[in-house]
């Protein structure tokens, strides 16, 4: 039995890419979660947002590195990061403007708010596509590893290789940072407070005197900020592909519903729960079962489900969660 | 003077509808005039499976509020019969591991029934690892008896065949069956997310699409996957284009007619499975209107305008939804057969939710939501503003982009013309609902 | 004049009219305590008060102001406060943070009213790290009134706000309302306990019908036989 070896493929294979994609749910579900919660209703067109916002940061890369200009070892996409999110807040706002405010006026029901977002979901669809087209696209620069194979194998002696790739540590680290501003401005800022209070008890945040206005404007800037951010990161460490982020709207709205809808740290817990599921369910672990059985070699990969069905993963936990507990792990809201 | 306003009124409300269909039929006649008959017909065809598709959607949507995200799941769901029903059989595919599929669902369902078991009689910490270690075995077993079945289907015949192939059966009966297996899922998905918050609905049924699509995609044993079923027979009275071209009685009558008889034969396929689109619409229709006229639509409106006072009278409002969700899915499910059937082929890969599940809903929107004349015509404009915004979009993106310096951005510009059709569907639906919630041909 | 005058208030939500002719009328630092059988209007007119009810007819002035066409937000700023019956409380944030919210449009030093306010609510500084939704109804109510002391309101709205809570904590609850009226806060209250709170009160209200029936002192009204018999059960 070699149980070092199996645990550094554990690692390898499952608990790295799933932290990394992990975070990238959360990001996405924290989106979600804030629309949801002070505009209360689920946000069809949040995936096509994160496009959106993902296609304005590859544009400025690109302009970026036409100019020279580079981030030393760190992605270059980083630098152009601030301005695509400027830039998707903005339209975000104008969105706002055109579009979801009048539903607000006349107090339509929930499921219009979806149905309108659908409808917002198809011009970002298209701004997208005009934007940068419908092709895979990796922008990823700067250095690629921390830790490459051959050095952990000089380091180490092990025969499993372990790599972890910079966008990996990047993904982790900015979502750590962003989550932790986030939580501080909701916690500790007035105009943060006054969101938790809106989303908390809308008629009583109006009578203590908050602009709903004001909460919204606030609302739809860090959701289009939290979108680009997700977006480039889920492009750093995998591609870009505007369809793609299209499909990712299953796993964020079930790590938002899983975590319980409105609840910024379920929103959280829900993306791991999510990524670790999908990485765990639809990996092979032949390899792991190879090195902890010595003498024993499976026939097949030992994969419990194919990759193609990693969707099916979110979809079952969110149907176990809407059948045993509809709040989420994390109480949320039923409004 | 004011009633003979209200007379007016009623007769412009009357006109309305005949009103938007001429319009409708001149476009059409139009296409044919201008590009070809084949391409109007192709376009009117289409036209209306996508109208049957809408008026399965305004069930849910329109007669009862209920956002289904996932009509492309029920559309493949649908095209999966007439694979399994019409397709010849694969010659010793069942013999090989048919019987090992059998036996492995019958494995599933019965870990899934005895899982539900102990967790209605169980209680406590036992129940949580009983029920797991029920699903756990369960699904080791199944993977046991599954792969080898698998295996031994997809290695008969793998460049032709590899699937279980058809029962042989008539298309026709296959299109029933479409619609069957489109209902068995709806109630499945209905009876977890109906019942909860609205757009729980909405997000359960966007999942049961994409993993519908991921089994037609990936279950090479049940309809060869992304390699495609060709050759899928043409329903009962279709007939081929070959035979009517080797048949001296039609090529004489065509000749006489002064008809190409090559464009002849492909017309009257076309015109063939028209009449017998126009034929199920028919049939559909009549149901839908006696359906929205009886006390059980009545109900239906009642609670999608009021659920709280619906509810509060005694109606049990989620078993009504689940009722509506499961006949409106069928519809959907019966257009997706009958659309694989037009096509004769099976291509997994061509299910995109913009156009099956979003373009839908545009449909009924613009249609107008509860009204099932306004889904067929929303369903035939729709369908032809898409076909002709893809055609049109390079033509005024090449105008707007005539002033644009020659050179890379001037090619982008127009390569991304073909997008269009995203913006002006996004630009439509939001106008509709902005401006004119109960859309063209409003519910009376 | 009255600091806070209401008078001859006609309206309702939508075409028939609940408030007919009512007229509420409250002295600086006393309690007026509205009564009256279930669907008089009392909440009614007190929302009226609070201009969450379009008048067709009537006028409402505050300290000789005419504010009869304002928001209720813009007569927060004025010096009107406002505790609803239900929902009156931010459930997931902490009762320091809910006072704080209830002074949203300060933008001056609230920490000496969050004092005075922990002052007459000792319960809620021990628990102000607590969120509001976890605690019990009498301490929920407690917050409500104490988020709506935030703006150092000269007229306080009290909606039914012993509903649902023990006796013991009623007890408690007017007591400390008598409190914070002697501080110079006009008090304007709906009670479903008809007789404990007209017992607390410097003028009654008794509306039936959204018109006035008796107006008097608290105690000519609980001495008035006529309505003992039809309103306090005798």
């Amino acid at each position: 039995m070699d149980f070092l070896n199996a645990l550094v493929a554990i690692t390898n294979y499952v608990i790295i890419p799933a932290t990394a994609y992990g975070a990238q749910l959360a990001l996405g579900a924290l989106g979600v979660t804030l629309i949801y919660s002070i505009l209360r209703f689920s946000n069809f067109a949040h995936g096509d947002t994160m496009a959106f916002g993902t296609g304005v940061v590859i544009l400025i890369t690109w302009g970026f590195q036409a100019m020279g200009i580079s981030f030393g070892p760190l992605p270059t996409a980083l630098l152009a990061l601030p301005f695509g999110i400027i830039i998707t807040s903005a339209l975000m706002l104008g969105t706002d403007k055109v579009v979801y405010q009048y539903y607000r006026k006349v107090k339509a029901a929930p499921v219009v708010m979806v149905m309108v977002s659908v409808g917002v979901m198809f011009i970002m669809n298209a701004l997208t596509r005009f934007l940068i087209g419908v092709d895979q696209i990796n922008f990823a620069d700067g250095a690629r590893f921390v830790i490459n194979a051959r050095e952990w194998r000089e380091m180490t002696g092990l025969a499993e290789p372990l790599t972890l790739r910079s966008t990996q540590v990047i993904t982790v680290v900015t979502a750590i940072l962003v989550v932790w501003a986030l939580f501080w401005f909701l916690g500790k800022t007035r105009t943060g407070k006054s969101m938790r209070a809106f989303s908390d008890n809308e008629d009583l945040a109006l009578l203590s005197g908050i602009d709903p206005d004001r909460v919204v404007a606030v609302t739809w800037i860090i959701t289009g900020a939290l979108a680009t951010i997700a977006g480039t990161l889920y492009g750093l460490d995998k591609s870009f592909k505007a369809f793609t982020y299209f499909q990712l709207l299953l796993p964020i709205f079930a790590s938002a519903i899983v975590g319980g809808i409105g609840n910024p740290v379920g929103a959280i817990a829900g993306g791991f729960v999510i990524s670790f599921s999908e990485v765990g369910l639809t990996y092979a672990w032949k390899k792991v079962v190879t090195y902890l059985i010595p003498n024993w070699e499976p026939d097949g990969l030992v994969q419990l489900l194919s990759t193609d069905y990693k969707y099916a993963v979110s979809f079952t936990i969110l149907i176990l969660v809407l059948i045993f507990k509809p709040t989420g792990l994390f109480k949320g809201k039923i409004v | 003077m004011s009633t003979s306003r209200q007379a007016e009124t009623a007769a412009g409300g009357r006109l309305r509808a005949p009103l938007f269909f001429a319009l409708m039929a001149a476009l059409i006649v139009l296409e044919g005039l201008t590009s070809s008959w084949n391409s109007a017909l192709g376009i009117l065809n289409m036209g209306l499976l996508s109208a049957i598709m809408a008026l399965g959607v305004n069930m849910q949507w329109g007669y009862a509020g209920l956002f289904n995200a996932g009509a492309m799941g029920f559309v493949a769901l649908g095209g999966l019969a007439p694979v399994l029903i019409s397709m010849p059989p694969t010659q010793g595919a069942f013999k090989a591991g048919g019987v090992g599929i059998l036996i492995a669902f019958a494995v599933a369902t019965i870990a899934v029934i005895g899982a539900v078991w102990l967790y209605r009689t169980l209680k406590g910490r036992a129940r949580g690892l009983a029920v797991a270690l029920v699903l756990i075995i369960g699904f080791f077993v199944f993977r046991w008896v599954f792969d080898p079945a698998v295996a031994a289907i997809e290695a008969i015949n793998p460049s032709a065949a590899g699937n279980l192939g058809g029962l042989g059966l008539p298309t026709l009966v296959s299109w029933p069956v479409g619609a069957l297996l489109a209902a068995g899922a709806a109630w499945l998905v209905g009876k977890i997310a109906l019942g909860l918050r609205s757009d729980y609905l909405a997000i359960a049924t966007l999942g049961i699409a994409e993993i519908v699509v991921a089994v037609l995609k990936n279950e090479q044993w049940l309809d060869r996957g992304v390699l495609n079923v060709n050759g899928i027979p043409r329903p009962w009275p279709v007939p081929y284009e070959i035979t009517l071209q080797n048949s001296p009685a039609f090529v004489s009558k065509m000749q006489a007619w002064g008809i190409d008889p090559t464009q002849g034969s492909t017309l009257t396929v076309k015109l063939a499975f028209l009449l017998l689109f126009v034929v199920v619409i028919g049939v559909l229709l009549w149901f839908s209107e006696m359906a929205r006229r009886s006390p059980w639509g009545r109900m239906m409106r009642a609670i999608r305008d009021n659920e709280v006072s619906a509810a509060a009278m005694g109606k049990n409002v989620t078993r009504r939804h689940l009722q509506i969700f499961v006949l409106g899915s069928a519809v959907i499910g019966l257009a997706g057969a009958m659309m694989i059937s037009l096509d004769g082929q099976m291509t997994p890969s061509s299910y995109n939710p913009l156009r099956y599940t979003f373009l839908v809903l545009v449909m009924v929107i613009v249609g107008g939501s509860g009204s099932n004349w306004g889904s067929i015509l929303g369903g035939l404009l729709i369908w032809y503003v898409w076909v002709k915004a893809g055609d049109w979009g390079p033509n005024i993106m090449a105008l707007l982009a005539s002033p644009v310096p020659d050179g890379a951005f001037k090619q982008h510009m127009i390569d991304s013309a073909a997008h269009m059709r995203m913006l002006v569907m996004g630009g439509i639906l939001l106008i509709v609902l902005r401006f004119s919630p109960r859309g063209l041909l409003p519910e009376k | 004049m009255s600091y806070l005058e209401a008078r001859d208030m006609t309206g309702g939500y939508g075409k028939a009219d609940i408030l007919h002719s009512c007229t509420l009328c409250v002295e600086k630092g006393e309690i007026a305590v509205i009564v009256g059988p279930n669907g008089a209007g009392k909440s009614t007119a007190m929302k009226a008060v609070f201009g969450m009810l379009n008048l067709r007819e009537g006028r409402v002035t505050l300290d000789g102001v005419d504010i009869t066409g304002l928001s209720p937000q813009d007569r927060v700023k004025k010096g009107m406060g406002f505790v609803p019956q239900v929902n009156n409380v931010f459930p997931t944030m902490t009762v320091e943070e809910n006072l704080e919210m209830g002074a949203f449009i300060r933008d001056d030093n609230f920490k000496v009213t969050m004092e005075q306010v922990f002052t007459l609510f000792p319960i809620l500084k021990d628990k102000r790290r607590q969120n509001a939704g976890e605690l019990s109804g009498g301490q929920r109510q407690q917050v409500a009134v104490g988020r709506a002391l935030m703006t150092q309101p000269k007229l306080l709205m009290l909606d039914e706000p012993t509903a649902g809570v023990s006796p013991i904590v009623m007890d408690e609850l007017f007591d400390r309302i008598i409190e914070v009226a002697r501080t110079g806060i006009s008090i304007l209250m709906v009670e479903q306990n008809a007789r404990q709170a007209l017992e607390i009160a410097d003028k009654g209200y008794v509306l039936v019908q959204g018109e006035n029936k008796y107006t008097d002192t608290g105690k000519a009204l609980l001495a008035d036989p006529e309505v003992r018999r039809t309103f306090l059960g005798g």
